[in-house]
């Protein structure tokens, strides 16, 4: 069987990788191009490991062909970070312990960033609906929601808000 | 909070114990550089893929490899044949007990295939596509076998027989049944006696399904095994030297021929307390010459590795009006699965361990039939009996007309009363938490109409045992800690703390390395809620030996007796002779180790004992659509002893990670089998493990009575947070609902249907 050759930008390069016809965009990210950052769960769609966001729509990455990032732009959780200096989403992860074991934590922090780009001031319900579907087995959420709540304060510039989040 | 009349009895100066600092490996784990198990790549690396049994039970009259190994890019096929005899002698397998001949079995069938998902052949090649259309040409000759898959049925006269001519541990040859692989029981007193003179007695029969530890990461490892008998694998587990001895008496080789490198572990929760893929692999590379990958799919995990059992528990147990209990009988039935070693003994031994009841008799059974074998799930077998017991609880206070926390404030174990193995009860801390609970403004919050609230106790016991660790003074006086258990949830943290604490140094000129099983000695799993205990006393032992070491540079120095040195705020304080008041920090000690005695490190290995038990109580609202019968958690408190808390945020994560897993367990989470003895829901689509929108947030109470035993106080707290959920969770929809909840998972159609029934 013949590879298809696909040309793409990832965070922001170019980038190119040679994929069979059925190999999805996460096997291309964690094979191809060595961007391991993004996780495999499930490999159905169900656990959100993998989410990147494709042309600005969050999608699993599992359940994208290789082939449709053709022509298109991805981002990863290694494109999140400006360079050395992390996100406010990474930073309140880590000053509010939102994570343990932290493999699900790439899918997290990613799916937060295209929720807060979306919605810079959400509710507390409004971040548990969106982060549904990425499951988050050792913290119970409660740390992973109040970083998300304090990295939307900080974005925002609130500082009354950010002093309300417990820490 | 401190315990009321407890803080004099411990330090509580502390400058970073009990902070909460970012992790040292924070950032490579938010930026996705983090290696996990899935993630290491070894150059001119195989992929590896395993041929897994599509029936429950058969035996395999043959397997064909031939037109596999004739595959171009196919480089090794492994059966049950290329491996060892290994020996049935018992040894320890992560928390709990077995043999490396059945561990061997378990990782590629030999003879008989005993679950759906059971490995029977294995294939390295170029690429993983090579391997799995090589796995499609491997022809198995099963001879269709029935099974079983229900704990009752197992029973039965008749039962199809997992492993003839087993005999049934701890039991009389009488008492013993063909797939029961061993009992477990508990007599003291005269429970008989006790019932016939109790106010009242209730008389239940509980049930809980198998369920999935259901860490995000499925297993996944590498390894090179060269022609000279030396090995390295590197796989992400929650103990690397369990892969190395588990390995090696699975192979029979040396263990210092297998240098087994830890990556990230993506949780485990008990799961990754033994070896499924890493003998396979092995195996595959010994034959290919090249190192091999073998990763699960989330299906292989779900089919292959260990949920946790499901039970069947009878329990009768009474009280006097006053609330004091009097007397349980107990016998209860666990799933093991496809081999021996299950969890009815913690069963037997959590059950009532947190209260003072003279009388009981307890029996428990680990069960055979054809589901994966069990692995440890956190606190492993506790929370099902627990659950029958703090049901039971609950109602009784109900008949009896008392307040639920006070019964148990009633019968609360306490110092000095007997403990889970005879032994009294040392600094313990249940009747902290349940007053701890009835002081927290959620057990006197009004519930809004058609919610209900429920309480639950429970306790973990705790492990120590053998850990090692090194720290060693770089020449600029920062510090090196070096150790062997894996980081599951911030443990390289609490390390740092515990090692910044005895130096007097800031957290951050601490850094922590969890070193290969080459590079450090020993450690036991991180399971057992034993690594900030038992580990951070090696760390904190070894933190010691290197201090002592450095008061004796400083006094080589200063041309004085080591005694007349003192250590303080991180730096040595002369108290004598000409250079009397003049200190010296330790990097200008460690600067001039060159000139005093060479490099200063120091390591301790030890078996760490006087573990203490945690006690844990968690306070849960449910708000019951009887309608849907759908069941939201409205609130949630979880109070637990942790002895003291090092890292405050970490300890916190552990009890609202506990609670939610609880809360799966208590709502939605079961093994569906169908009659075909297939699992028909081995995926996180239709196994719903609970999402952020199932929850509120999760409040926590740290009560901090210290355990004697470890420097700063430690008792361990991971595992006791699953303990009281179950029923937790089932006494606040019971008392929601007015119905009492006695089957798991509360499922909308089980509640919907109980609710309807009672209501006629």
């Amino acid at each position: 069987m013949s590879k298809l050759h696909v040309t793409t930008t990832v965070n922001g390069d170019p980038a190119e990788f040679l994929c069979d016809p059925g190999a999805t965009l996460l096997d291309a990210l964690r094979g191809n191009l060595g961007l391991t950052g993004t996780k495999e769960g499930c490999g159905s769609g169900d656990c959100g490991a993998c989410t990147v966001v494709l042309d600005g729509e969050m999608v699993c990455a599992c359940l994208v062909l290789a082939a449709e990032a053709e022509g298109r732009s991805v981002r990863t959780i290694e494109g999140v970070a400006e360079g050395s200096e992390l996100h406010p989403i990474q930073r309140q992860f880590l000053e509010h312990a939102g994570l343990q074991c932290g493999f699900c934590t790439p899918g997290f922090i990613v799916a937060a960033k295209a929720l807060l780009e979306r919605n810079p001031d959400p509710s507390e319900t409004e971040v548990r609906y969106w982060l549904a579907g990425n499951l988050c087995r050792c913290t119970g959420y409660d740390k992973i929601v109040r970083a998300v709540m304090a990295a939307a304060a900080e974005l925002r510039q609130d500082t009354a808000a950010l002093k309300g989040v417990p820490a | 909070m401190n315990a009321p009349g407890r803080q004099d009895t411990f330090r509580s100066d502390f400058r970073v114990v009990g902070t909460s600092p970012v992790r040292p490996d924070g950032i490579d784990k938010v930026t996705g550089k983090a290696l996990y198990g899935p993630d290491f790549v070894a150059p001119g690396m195989l992929a590896g893929a395993i041929l897994r049994s599509p029936h429950p039970h058969a035996r395999i009259r043959a397997i064909d490899t031939r037109a596999a190994e004739a595959l171009a890019g196919v480089k090794a096929v492994v059966t049950g044949r290329d491996f060892p005899q290994a020996s049935a002698d018992e040894i320890a397998i992560g928390e709990a007990e077995g043999n490396a001949a059945d561990l061997a079995h378990n990782c590629m069938a030999q003879g008989k295939v005993l679950y759906e998902g059971h490995a029977v052949a294995a294939v390295a090649a170029t690429t993983r596509e090579i391997a799995e259309a090589a796995l499609r040409l491997i022809v198995v000759d099963y001879e269709l076998l029935p099974h079983v898959t229900g704990l009752e049925e197992a029973l039965l006269p008749g039962a199809p027989v997992l492993h003839e001519g087993l005999l049934t541990k701890g039991c009389k040859p009488a008492e013993a049944k063909p797939n029961a692989a061993a009992r477990q029981a508990l007599n003291r007193g005269d429970p008989a006696a006790a019932l016939a003179g109790a106010a009242k007695v209730v008389s239940r029969r509980f049930v809980t399904a198998p369920v999935h530890q259901g860490y995000i990461e499925p297993h996944a490892c590498v390894a090179l095994w060269n022609t000279d008998g030396q090995a390295q694998i590197w796989a992400s587990s929650q103990g690397h030297f369990m892969i190395r001895e588990l390995t090696a008496a699975i192979l029979q080789i040396p263990q210092a021929n297998i240098r087994v490198t830890p990556l990230e572990i993506g949780g485990g929760f008990g799961g990754k307390t033994k070896v499924y893929l890493e003998p396979v692999a092995m195996l595959l590379s010994r034959k290919a010459g090249r190192p091999v990958r073998l990763t699960m799919s989330r299906g292989e995990v779900f089919r292959a590795t260990g949920p946790a059992p499901g039970s069947i528990i009878d329990i009768r147990l009474g009280a006097q009006a006053d609330g004091t209990l009097a007397g349980v009988e107990m016998e209860f039935w666990y799933n093991c699965g496809a081999f021996p070693g299950g969890d009815a003994l913690y069963g037997v031994t959590m059950a009532v361990g947190h209260y003072r009841l003279a009388d009981a008799d307890i029996t428990g059974w680990d069960v055979l039939s054809n589901m994966p074998s069990t692995a440890a799930y956190r606190a492993p077998g506790a929370p099902q009996t627990t659950f029958a017991v703090e049901s039971c609880i609950d109602e009784l206070a109900q008949q009896l007309g008392l307040d639920p926390l006070e019964m148990r404030l009633k019968n609360a174990v306490r110092q000095g009363d007997p403990g889970l193995f005879g032994l009294p009860h040392g600094n313990v801390g249940y009747i902290e938490c349940l007053e701890a609970a009835k002081a927290h403004p959620h057990w006197t919050a009004p519930l809004k109409p058609g919610e209900g609230r429920g309480i639950a106790g429970g306790l973990w016991m705790n492990y120590g045992g053998p850990s090692t660790a090194q720290v060693s003074v770089a020449d600029d006086g920062s510090v090196l800690v070096t150790e062997g258990s894996p980081d599951i949830g911030g443990s390289r943290a609490s390390m740092a703390i515990m090692a910044a604490e005895t130096l007097g140094l800031p957290y951050d000129k601490v850094r922590v390395t969890i070193a290969d099983t080459s590079s450090i000695g020993y450690s036991m799993v991180t399971g057992g809620s034993r690594t900030t205990f038992a580990t951070g006393r090696a760390v904190i032992a070894a933190a010691e030996g290197a201090l002592a070491e450095l008061v004796k540079r400083a006094a080589l120095i200063w041309g004085v007796e080591a005694d007349e040195v003192a250590w303080q705020d991180g730096m040595a304080r002369c108290s004598t002779g000409d250079h009397a008041g003049e200190t010296l920090t330790l990097a200008a000690i460690a600067a001039q180790a060159g000139v005093t005695g060479g490099p200063i490190s120091a390591e301790a290995s030890l078996n760490a004992q006087g573990w203490l038990p945690g006690f844990a109580v968690h306070i849960c609202d449910t708000a019951v659509d009887t309608e849907t019968g759908h069941v939201a958690i409205t609130r949630y408190t979880a109070v637990q002893d942790v002895g003291r808390a090092i890292h405050r945020d970490y300890v916190e994560g552990q009890l609202q990670g506990g609670a939610t897993q609880g809360i799966g367990w208590a709502l939605n989470e079961a093994y569906l089998w169908n009659a075909a003895g297939l699992m028909d829901n081995a995926g996180f689509l239709d196994y719903r493990v609970p999402v952020a929108s199932d929850l509120p947030m999760i409040d926590t109470v740290l009560v901090e009575v210290p355990n004697p035993h470890h420097p700063y106080g430690v008792k361990g707290v991971g595992e006791a947070p699953i303990v009281p959920p179950l029923a937790a969770v089932a006494n606040s929809v019971s008392r929601a609902t007015g119905v009492r909840m006695q089957q798991l998972p509360l499922a909308p159609d089980r509640v919907f249907a109980a609710v309807n029934a009672a209501r006629g």
